[in-house]
């Protein structure tokens, strides 16, 4: 595909930035959503034009230098999270619906976005690391905005970012790119457990769930920057029992978060612990030493990001439409919102990686990559994913049937919703049923990653052709 | 004139592509919230099914002459990098062409029973949807060639069938059976995965002319490369799955259960194919079962207990598709036993013969009443009863006994719930208390409580 040669990088973070300027002298809340949806679009296309350039037969301009120095550049591991996270954010605002607009704050997920998307372009280990603690300002301060509780959610995040910069910090002090002492593996693998939500740091996300907006505790979470950081900053330099503890207590997570997804009595709290245990089984796979089980961890990813960030919106919606949602008693809801039935159905088995999604492959990757290694970890990875396919079918029923729900106006899906809903459908069955170029591409990165533990590294077969700005 | 494997494979692709072009047709318009008329669904159903069933029988005349009676299709790899690799490959034998047979003509025939029974149902088209993605699941289980395909076929079945059970979701009983019957299919998916991936493991293919030798269904010959005690281990894996799947002990509960769905979908998943569909995996791994004996004995055992509590526990139903379901289950218990005894033939034409048999008494079983008081009317008497002499020998308090147990269904349930789902709920309600003190105690006030203290209805321990 020939694509105009433009900055796509450089224009994928700078329209939500831009957006956000100019959102910030709306007055009336939904003028200022449609400008935010175009602006999150004009990223999203953006954000696709830097994937298309990065692959065989692109320009390959996609690295940003400012004097000289690297501050952007995207590799086989980052270059489809970014297409993926900017959808993501363009998807939810589209679909944020009128009755929701003046709780929303588009200025606060514009900037989230441009966090987002700079975060996913970085490699340098400091820049990572002021992106991700920046990342935690917009939550925090629409927690503040609305009055809630934020204290749960500053000192998980202000403890991660504290433990990375120490970590960081004995990292960089050892000479010659040694690998780092205990202290320095210490202190990063706490960090990387605490952004993550790994047991037994996990209550930050409850708690964020319980009290920001949906779509703001979607839209921190769903991306899995912390995933991101693990391997950006922890992999490369960690030792081997740092990354077996990571793997280990990500089991340990992703098995005892499904099973809290199995007994919540309230649709966000079943959310975020769905998601909790999705993304520590990506983890395991992340931290394992094999080839099989880091590619199908990277095959996961999006499966998780789309799949769950589609159930999110799913949720969300019903919540528009009802509230809060009570998973103790059937609501019987299915004949007012057939469309969002059928859309959770996909996107939760999408989640676990039923056949025919984006899951399946990557699933079974991370599952034989597991027995390969350490058989036991496998039939874990199976008994949480086993786990999650009943809290999945379970929540279900409890929101879509069991009762007959009647109710004097319509609950009928939006088009704005509809159309966020058919295009996540879309990438979801489409990356089901012709997973091979997305598998082939994930395997690419799983070599870029091992190869710093496991050789020097080579030199890219495709000369940079840098950007200074 | 005529090359044979070209057309073999041509036909072989149309006997899956007819099913799966089938579930696109229906899915796509279901998605767009755009789905088609009664009429149309019936007749691309009935269309399908026919080009699926005459594709097959063609492929079965094409092999018939064939000193060896089976047709490979390799798809090649659907994803492949450097040490894994995930094939699609279709298998013709005296087993799957059977089965694929038996599968077209019983979905065609209740296919066309359903189109009429649920006419003006609301719930028409899903029920469709749920359907065509049963025949795609059964289709593809049938003539997979590698275990991966074999658990993709695998799973579309138990989804199709949990939701269908589920069928009339404006009623709380449906759903709840419905879950039960999706946790105990997930637990046998589990099973099967973890023996997919074993197998895969060992032998570094998840192929089963690897596995199981390229001999012909049932003279194929266990890969050298699996010892007894492994040849134990893969084994009971997969008895646990086909044990879900069919209902076998301890899992026979979920089959009455699942008779809440529309009497169409009962009689072909519950009376024909899903509940053999146990047996079959069975079957399709029988060499394995030859290089373990214990393996042959556990497989016998779960048959027998089986076949002799479904016995038990039908006697006393009082329902007729409850009766059915455990008539079914009987039978589903000996030719489990007759696999493990090594009587393969006999079991597959058991099955066959069986699942037809079935699926009639199932689709008259709403009749039964018209058809009994006919009879009557015809004798001009009520029909005769034999007394059963034999129950007189058996004293007063142990017959009460006897049938208190039958009508619990042998309490398998109640164990099942009290050894295993109480305990787990339990365990993580608690840790799900603890985290929300601890959360509490961190940000100085109460988080939002749920809207109840204790669940109302629909709790897993009311399901299983």
């Amino acid at each position: 595909m020939t694509l105009p040669h433009l900055p796509w990088l450089e224009l994928a973070i700078l329209t939500p930035l831009i957006g956000a300027a100019w959102v910030l002298r709306m007055k009336v809340s939904h003028v200022a959503r449609q400008w935010s949806a175009g602006f999150a679009g004009c990223a999203c296309v953006c954000a696709v034009a830097a994937w298309l350039d990065f692959q065989p037969g692109g320009r390959g301009a996609t690295e940003v230098r400012i004097l000289g120095r690297e501050i952007f550049k995207l590799d086989d591991f980052s270059a489809p999270l970014l297409p993926l996270a900017a959808l993501l954010f363009f998807l939810a605002t589209v679909a944020t619906l009128r009755s929701k607009t003046p709780r929303s704050s588009f200025v606060r997920t514009l900037i989230s976005e441009a966090i987002v998307l700079a975060l996913f372009s970085s490699r340098q280990p400091w820049l990572v690391i002021g992106l991700l603690a920046a990342e935690v300002v917009p939550p925090w301060l629409e927690l503040r905005a609305q009055g809630k509780s934020a204290r749960v959610f500053l000192l998980h995040m202000t403890l991660f970012v504290g433990l990375m910069i120490a970590g960081q910090t004995c990292v960089t002090a050892q000479p010659g790119g040694q690998v780092p002492g205990a202290w320095g593996g210490v202190l990063l693998l706490a960090a990387i457990l605490m952004r993550n939500g790994i047991v037994p740091f996990q209550c930050w996300m409850t708690d964020l769930f319980e009290h920001a907006t949906f779509g703001t505790a979607l839209l921190f979470i769903a991306p899995m920057t912390g995933a991101y950081a693990a391997v950006r900053l922890v992999r490369p330099i960690a030792p081997e029992w740092v990354l077996h503890g990571i793997g280990l207590l990500s089991l340990i997570t992703a098995v005892y978060a499904s099973g809290l997804a199995l007994v919540q009595r309230e649709a966000r709290r079943f959310f975020c612990h769905l998601f909790l245990s999705h993304s520590a089984i990506a983890l395991v796979g992340l931290e394992m030493g094999s080839e099989i089980g880091l590619t199908g961890a990277l095959c996961v990813w999006p499966s998780v990001s789309l799949g769950l960030g589609g159930l999110g919106l799913t949720l969300r919606a019903l919540e528009a439409r009802r509230g809060r949602l009570a998973l103790d008693r059937f609501q019987g809801l299915y004949d007012h919102t057939p469309t969002l039935a059928m859309f959770f159905g996909l996107t939760g088995l999408a989640s676990v990686g039923f056949p025919g999604t984006f899951g399946f492959v990557g699933t079974d990757m991370i599952v034989e990559g597991a027995v390969e290694s350490y058989p036991l970890v496998g039939v874990a990875v199976v008994v949480a994913v086993a786990l999650n396919g009943i809290a999945v079918v379970q929540t279900y029923f409890r929101l879509f049937s069991g009762a007959r729900h009647d109710s004097s106006v319509s609950l009928k899906v939006r088009t704005r919703e509809r159309i966020a809903v058919l295009a996540l459908a879309a990438l979801i069955l489409l990356g089901g049923f012709v997973p091979q170029p997305w598998v082939v591409s994930r395997h690419r990165a799983a070599e870029e990653i091992l190869a710093p533990r496991d050789r020097p590294p080579t030199p890219t077969t495709r000369p940079p052709d840098p950007v200074r700005i | 004139m005529f090359h044979f494997p070209l057309l073999t494979r041509g036909f072989g692709l149309l006997v899956v592509a007819a099913p799966l072009t089938l579930v696109l047709l229906l899915g796509l318009p279901t998605l767009l919230s755009r789905p088609l008329s009664e009429r149309t669904i019936s007749r691309a159903v009935q269309a399908a099914i026919v080009v699926g069933l005459a594709a097959c029988l063609v492929v079965l005349g094409l092999m018939l002459p064939m000193p060896s009676p089976r047709a490979t299709i390799e798809l090649g790899h659907w994803v492949e990098i450097h040490d894994y690799h995930f094939a699609i490959k279709l298998v013709f034998d005296r087993l799957s062409t059977p089965f694929v047979l038996l599968s077209f003509v019983l979905c065609g025939t209740i296919g066309a029973f359903a189109s009429r029974y649920l006419h003006r149902e609301r719930g028409f088209n899903r029920f469709f949807m749920f359907y065509v993605l049963f025949l795609a699941g059964i289709v593809v289980t049938s003539l997979a060639g590698t275990i991966e395909t074999l658990f993709a076929g695998w799973e579309l079945v138990g989804l199709s069938s949990a939701l269908l059970v589920a069928f009339y979701h404006e009623r709380t009983s449906p759903v709840r059976n419905g879950l039960h019957v999706w946790v105990v299919y997930r637990i046998s998916d589990a099973a099967l995965l973890i023996a997919s991936v074993v197998m895969h493991h060992m032998t570094g293919a998840g192929d089963f002319s690897k596995l199981l030798g390229t001999a012909p269904w049932p003279d194929g010959v266990a890969s050298s490369a699996i010892t007894e005690h492994q040849a134990l281990m893969i084994g009971l894996l997969l008895l646990l799955a086909a044990a879900g799947k069919s209902a076998l002990v301890p899992f026979s509960g979920w089959l009455p259960r699942a008779m809440e769905g529309p009497t169409p979908s009962s009689a072909v998943f519950y009376g024909a194919l899903s509940v053999h569909l146990g047996a079959f995996l069975l079957l399709r791994v029988s060499p394995l079962l030859d290089l373990s004996p214990w393996l042959c004995a556990a497989v016998v055992l779960v048959g027998l207990t089986t076949a002799l509590f479904a016995a038990f526990a039908g006697r006393v139903q009082t329902d007729i598709k409850c009766a059915l379901s455990f008539a079914s289950l009987t039978q589903v218990g000996i030719i489990v036993a007759e696999i493990g005894l090594g009587f393969r033939y006999v079991a597959l034409v058991h099955i066959l013969g069986h699942a037809c048999l079935r699926t009639l008494q199932f689709l008259r079983a709403p009749t039964l009443l018209l058809d009994y008081r006919t009879m009557e009317n015809a004798i001009g008497a009520d029909l005769p009863r034999t007394p059963r002499s034999w129950s007189r020998l058996i004293p007063e308090h142990l017959r009460v006994w006897c049938y208190q147990v039958a009508l619990e269904r042998g309490y398998l349930d109640g164990l099942l719930t009290d050894c295993f789902v109480t305990p787990f709920l339990r365990l993580f309600r608690r840790c799900d208390a603890l985290e929300r003190r601890w959360t509490n105690f961190l940000a100085g006030s109460p988080a939002r409580q749920p809207r109840r203290a204790d669940p109302a209805v629909g709790t897993i321990e009311d399901l299983i």
